[in-house]
């Protein structure tokens, strides 16, 4: 131990930094956080205060959400970008579904799209093998079509957002948002998953060394089916807690959130070409683009230089943990 | 004889296909006739242009997911540069905007050679960059374009000694489709880099001992794809008269194109001319569906069904094409 710490300061500092971020991701990522709070407060003083950050706390956990599909799937070198319209999708059949039928049966009807959109996916990464990027592209244009079709179907009986999904999306408990009691559970879940079973190991081990993982007698496209489908039912799930938080049913509403959930998953530290990360990460992650958010609202920054910068920290921190992957 | 029909074996089966569902759209719809088919071609133009930059790209063995957003940009630059200014000022947007989008596709070969993140990812990155500039360049659908830009795709070529009726089946929009495509295409296949384009797509490694620039060729790849591009956003400014920053579907209807034209995903085979035949394949199944007074709503399931199909039967072919 004693010679490990010697060695470790006779090296230069920076070398021994880009050490301890490789070994302690997360550190730096609440520091980054806490530093655009400190930015955010100084610019905006007073702002900083329990509403605003329950407030936050609120707006990030959709994205965090969404996020979480995009964390497992790039864990195996995938992507998925069918969350977005999944996503829409639960939103649009529940606040239309709720109008005739107990607040229940709507979220099940509303699950039943995700679930057949994460099979398509499976399928068609899983055993076709079309690039994840793709395969859910195009799931995502059908989702579309279907969306656009059925809400003719529907234009007359008009929609309702139960008051359960808005009570869960956007009430405060005590100044705490009630989402946490749906988001907690969930990420434990994913964390747990990731970390301690089976199917999080063979989730690493794909996107490590796919070649490997199927010589060792790994059913590849049961574990990539089984991963479509639960990101497309986690993406559902989202759907339908932003539809308690928007609750302005829309045909494009959760589509703004699908670049900023692979920037999220990216600056959480989850590598794009599979094998490292994890979801605590991307959960910073989440908040730190909620905060940045906040923060060019505040300059007043217009929609098209948010996706530019959104776009260019993807390719900036891909870039960078290539290099990082590359010195060791 | 054999030889050439076996090599191009796929663009004739192509070819035959155009024909067949041409006879069961003039079945389906018996007074089919040239205007139709004059629309058709107008529509098949940004598409054209889009699959011929995912060709160029893929063929070098990358990808190039920004190719619909790269049409966007180029559009609302033509259309808002050409709001309200004269009709000579058109002609100096034109190389303009040809130049921004060789310039845009250059920068993301460079952005590939230089970070070494793969294609797929750098341009996914670069497809949101580039959406978020067309957004700042125009808000909202709108601008102008010049007449004669509007009219050059508007209409069929008179040529002198060809009667009327076949004539009538010539648009000029076909005509300036081929001339364009010609024109970049041709030269660039016969010369040394249309070579190494096909050498670095194929193998990388193979080309770069056999002392091709592979970082060189794969921007001028690139390149030339932005290039492509950039003729796409043009012509969806000349077909509608504006300018719209939300990208259009070109990007899956492009790799599909790609795929069902018989250039492999991998790189280093196939050629121009079969995916954009697939193209006219897949837009007229469109028309079809359309004369069939199918909702149009469900057309676009039907498409986005047909698309991912051939996208999974290209990657199923590439599955077992290659050696594991």
């Amino acid at each position: 131990m004693s010679v490990t710490a010697t060695t470790a300061e006779t090296q230069p500092f920076g070398r021994r930094a880009k050490r301890f971020m490789t070994d302690y991701p997360l550190v730096p990522l609440i520091v980054l956080l806490l530093l655009l709070v400190l930015v955010l407060n100084i610019m905006q003083p007073g702002i900083v205060n329990q509403r605003w950050i329950a407030n936050s706390v609120k707006f990030a956990i959709p994205l965090a959400l969404l996020a979480g599909c995009q964390t497992m799937t790039m864990l195996t070198g995938g992507i998925d970008l069918s969350v977005g319209t999944v996503a829409t999708m639960a939103a649009f059949f529940v606040a239309t579904q709720a109008v005739d039928n107990p607040t229940a049966v709507a979220i099940v009807i509303a699950l039943v799209p995700a679930l057949l959109i994460g099979f398509a996916n499976g399928i068609g990464v899983g055993v076709f093998r079309v690039h994840p990027l793709i395969m859910t592209l195009g799931t995502s244009l059908i989702g579309v079509g279907f969306l656009q079709v059925y809400q003719r179907t529907v234009i007359a009986s008009g929609a309702k957002v139960p008051d359960s999904l808005t009570w869960l999306g956007t009430g405060l408990t005590w100044g705490i948002p009630n989402a946490l009691l749906l988001f907690v559970p969930v990420a434990a879940f994913l964390i747990f998953m990731q970390r301690r079973t089976g199917f999080g190991r063979l989730l690493y081990a794909i996107g490590d060394n796919e070649r490997a993982t199927r010589l060792a007698g790994v059913k590849y496209w049961q574990v990539i089916l089984a991963l479509y489908m639960l990101s497309s039912v986690l993406a559902g799930i989202m759907g339908l807690l932003y539809i308690g938080l928007i609750r302005a049913p829309s045909l494009s509403l959760a589509e703004p959130l699908v670049l900023p959930s692979v920037a999220a998953a990216v600056i959480g530290g989850t590598s794009i070409f599979g094998g490292r990360g994890g979801y605590t990460g991307t959960i910073i992650g989440a908040l730190i683009l909620t905060v940045l958010t906040t923060l060019l609202t505040i300059l007043q920054m217009p929609e098209g230089a948010r996706r530019i910068l959104f776009g260019a920290i993807v390719l900036l921190v891909t870039a960078a943990y290539l290099r990082i992957i590359e010195e060791r | 004889m054999i030889r050439t029909l076996r090599q191009n074996g796929w663009v004739v089966g192509l070819i035959a296909l155009f024909v067949l569902l041409f006879i069961v759209t003039k079945l389906i719809q018996p007074n089919y006739g040239a205007g139709d088919f004059n629309s058709l071609v107008r529509a098949v133009l940004p598409y054209a242009f889009a699959v011929a930059a995912q060709t160029m790209v893929v063929i070098a063995g990358g990808i190039d997911l920004s190719v619909a957003a790269m049409m966007a940009l180029t559009s609302v630059t033509a259309a808002s540069m050409m709001d309200g200014a004269s009709e000579e000022y058109a002609l100096f947007v034109v190389p303009f905007v040809l130049g921004l989008g060789l310039v845009l596709g250059a920068v993301n070969g460079i952005l590939i050679v230089v970070t070494r993140v793969p294609d797929i990812v750098v341009t996914l990155a670069t497809l949101f960059m580039l959406q978020g500039v067309a957004l700042l360049v125009l808000g909202a659908p709108g601008g102008a374009a010049a007449e004669w830009l509007k009219a050059l795709v508007v209409g069929t070529v008179p040529i002198p000694g060809v009667p009327e009726s076949v004539a009538a089946w010539i648009p000029k929009s076909l005509v300036l489709l081929a001339v364009l495509l010609a024109v970049v295409w041709i030269p660039l296949r016969r010369s040394k880099l249309g070579l190494s384009i096909y050498a670095i797509g194929s193998n990388p490694l193979a080309a770069f001992r056999s002392g091709v620039p592979v970082a060189r060729t794969k921007i001028a790849a690139y390149a030339i794809g932005g290039l492509f591009a950039a003729m796409g956003g043009l012509s969806l400014t000349m077909s509608t008269g504006i300018g719209a920053p939300i990208p259009g579907p070109y990007l899956l209807a492009s790799v599909a194109a790609v795929v069902l034209g018989g250039v492999a995903l991998g790189g280093g085979k196939g050629g121009l001319l079969g995916p954009i035949i697939a193209v006219f394949i897949l837009r007229l199944v469109r028309t079809d569906l359309t004369l069939l007074a199918i909702d149009p709503n469900v057309t676009a399931i039907v498409e986005g069904v047909i698309l991912v199909a051939v996208v999974m039967f290209g990657a199923f072919i590439t599955m077992r094409s290659r050696p594991s």
